[in-house]
Order: structure tokens, then sequence, then C-alpha cells
């Protein structure tokens, strides 16, 4: 049996260990470490995650804070209208897409998603997440702060949480490309009346965005 | 001396017969293991079987037909086939999932949706694993047993000791590419 043969039949058997996936890249993050402080603290912790779901991450989110996860992958819904020719249409479907409860979640992990929405999605969408988070919950997102260079294939990134300061990005095709950066200002407007807590600008040219909601 | 030289005789003529005992007793053991597992066979419920109703059990069952209703096998493996089709509430010590489920599922090990898998309901389990290519919709809820970490969040977790066996799920450990804070 050759090298090869044992590799596919490894693939075979650990669906979940494929090879592309575990060479990405792992960037540190700073932010995750805070987002876990900041809903850690209560019983019963409630987090809503807008990326695709990953396994790793959910273990891990479960193992440190024993929580519940909402996972609803809203690139699905991006990748959807962009398909049917609709993208106009989020602001509209977001307004009714959650069904969580007012002030019911006490953390939201946004990932990059609000870099693929246009302005008024992208402010339909905090307007949801801002009505759902519980006060003093936290809201986490990124942001890039350089367009992509033009001809770049769209992708989307499976952020994988290896541990509390790393995060693996794994890259996969989008439909539409990402949009012109959001400038700070726009951000804090976007998500008003959350508070920007914390702000990290990577290496990476990420800008991580830690918002909290005001008690009260 | 002629005794003495007698004597290795035997040992070497014995060969054949511990070789014959040894060749009976793979025989021996490949037979008892085929029979032991014909034993524990798992229950397979096959692609044309529709169960409309509640199903429940006490040895590990496969499903690859289609159920409405409630499964529960509260101490025994469940596995959803990949023809498996299943409209229902799932309970079970454990459940792997190559096809589908519209429902809740509550495992008290563990549920693993493998590559394929698909799930659209809320999952209860203290261990979840779920492939890349598998479908997830819902919550998952992963009761902790043990007390949370004191320091979860603000420091870095110490970085773990060099495995002795190569660990695909563990990226962590990968090195850090440069030039990125």
């Amino acid at each position: 049996m050759g090298l090869s043969d044992l590799f596919s039949r490894r693939r075979r058997e650990h669906p979940d260990s494929d090879a592309g996936a575990s060479d990405a890249p792992v960037y540190p993050t700073k932010a995750l470490s805070t987002f876990l402080a900041s809903v850690g603290n209560r019983q019963q912790v409630l987090l809503l995650d807008l990326g695709p779901v990953v396994g790793q991450s959910l273990t891990f989110f479960g193992e440190q804070l024993g929580c519940k996860v909402f996972v609803e992958d809203l690139a699905k819904d991006i990748d959807r209208q962009a398909v049917e020719g609709k993208p106009d249409d989020l602001a509209v479907f977001y307004a009714r897409r959650f069904p969580q409860e007012t002030a019911s979640i006490d953390g939201i992990l946004c990932w990059d998603l609000f870099e693929f929405l246009d302005k008024g999605s992208g402010q339909a969408l905090a307007k949801q997440l801002t009505r759902i988070l519980r006060p003093g919950g936290a809201l986490l997102a990124f942001f890039n702060t350089t367009e992509e260079p033009p001809g770049t294939k769209p992708q989307y990134t499976r952020y994988v949480v290896t541990d509390a300061s790393h995060l693996q990005h794994r890259p996969y095709p989008a439909q539409q490309p990402r949009q012109k950066p959001l400038n700070n200002r726009d951000i804090q407007r976007m998500f008003e009346p959350l508070r920007v807590t914390e702000q990290f600008l990577l290496k990476s040219t990420v800008r991580e965005v830690l918002f909290r909601k005001p008690a009260g | 001396m002629w005794k003495r030289d007698e004597a290795p005789k035997p040992t070497v003529s014995q060969p054949p017969t511990p070789a014959s005992v040894t060749l009976s007793q793979p025989a021996a053991a490949a037979s008892q293991p085929d029979y032991r597992r014909f034993e524990r066979d798992v229950v397979n419920i096959g692609k044309s079987v529709v169960i409309k109703g509640e199903l429940n059990g006490s040895e590990d069952l496969t499903i690859e037909g289609h159920v409405d209703g409630k499964i529960e096998l509260k101490d025994h493996v469940l596995t959803i086939g990949p023809n498996g089709r299943i409209k229902a509430q799932v309970v079970a010590k454990s459940i792997i999932v190559l096809g589908e489920i519209n429902g809740n599922v509550t495992a008290s090990e563990k549920v693993d949706i493998r590559d394929g898998g698909s799930v659209d309901g809320d999952i209860v389990s203290p261990r979840v694993a779920i492939a890349e290519g598998a479908h997830f919709r819902g919550s998952v809820d992963m009761q902790r047993k043990t007390a949370p970490p004191p320091a979860v969040a603000t420091a870095p977790l110490p970085p773990k000791p060099a495995p002795t066996q190569p660990a695909p799920t563990q990226p962590a450990e990968r090195p850090q590419p440069t030039g990125v804070r």
C-alpha cells in the first residue's frame, strides 16, 4: 500500500482531519479572550454564532463556558440572496431572521460577516443583534482595514478557535466579494447604542472590535 | 553420550506439534471473535423501511431508512446511516449522524455529525463533534459538569505539551506565521 493510499484512507476514515483545512494559517486574536471574560461570569451563558458551524470552536466554547450556542450561518443567507439576485432583500429578511427574544443573548460572535453586507443590510442586522443582546452582553466583530486587491476570488473565512488567543483562518468560496472597508465612525454608528469597549488593530490588517451593551 | 545425542531429537521433531497447535489456536481465536461479532452485531434498519411512531431499544442501532416520531436508545449507540432520514426527537448514549435528522437530539455522551451528515434541531450533549462538510442549524447545549476554569479569558492558555502522536484536530500547536502580531 502506497503512502497516498494511506493518506486517502485516513481522509476517508477521519473526514474532519482534512489536510487542507488543518494547514490553514493560525493567527493571534486579542479580543476573543476579553469576549470570553465578558460573558463567562454568567450561570447559563447563551452565545449566538453567526458564522458557519465549526465543531472545534463549539467544543472550545462548551468546555470553557459550558454554554448553549445558537448557530445561525448568515453567510448562507448572503450567498442565497446573491444567487437569487436579490441582495437588497437582506435588510427585510434580517428583520424577521432571529427568533431569539429581546435581551436574551449574552454574547454574539459576528466574525467578519459585516464585510459582506451593504450598508442597509448591515444596519438592519446590527439593529437585530442589538435587540437580542442582553444589557451587559458582548458582541465581537472583525473588520478589514484594507480593500481586497482586484481579481481576488471572493471568499469567506471560517474562524476556528484553537485556544483563547489564537484563531485558525480557513477560507472557503463566497458568492460575492467583500464590501469597501468601514471606517471607525461608521462602525460605531451602525451598532449604536452598543459601546466599543476594546479595539485591536492586528498586523494582519484586521480590526477586532468588542462591543458591550450598556446596562439599563 | 549416546543418550545425550538422542535426547535432543524429540525437541527437534517437536516443532510440528506446537505449530499445529498454534495454527489451530488462531483458527479458534478467529472463529471466536466472529461468533462474538455475530452476537454483538448492531441492529440495522434498512433503506426501504419506514417507521412512524416510537422506537425504543436496548442495543446499538443503525438506521438507513426513514423514521418519523421518537427514537430512544438510552444506553446505546445510534447511527444514522448515509441514507437515513429522521424526523424525530432522538435520545441515545451516543449518536453518529451520516444522514439527516430533523428534530432535537439528546445524547448522554457524544453527538458526532460526520461529513455529509445534517442536523436541523437543538443538540444537548456534553461532547459534540461536527465535521467540516456537515450541516447543522440549531443550538448546541453542552452542560458543564465541572466548575468553570477561573482564568478562562484574560490570560492566554498555556501551550500544550508536544503530542506523542499526530493530532490533526489540534492546530493550536502549529507555528505562527511570521509578521503577525
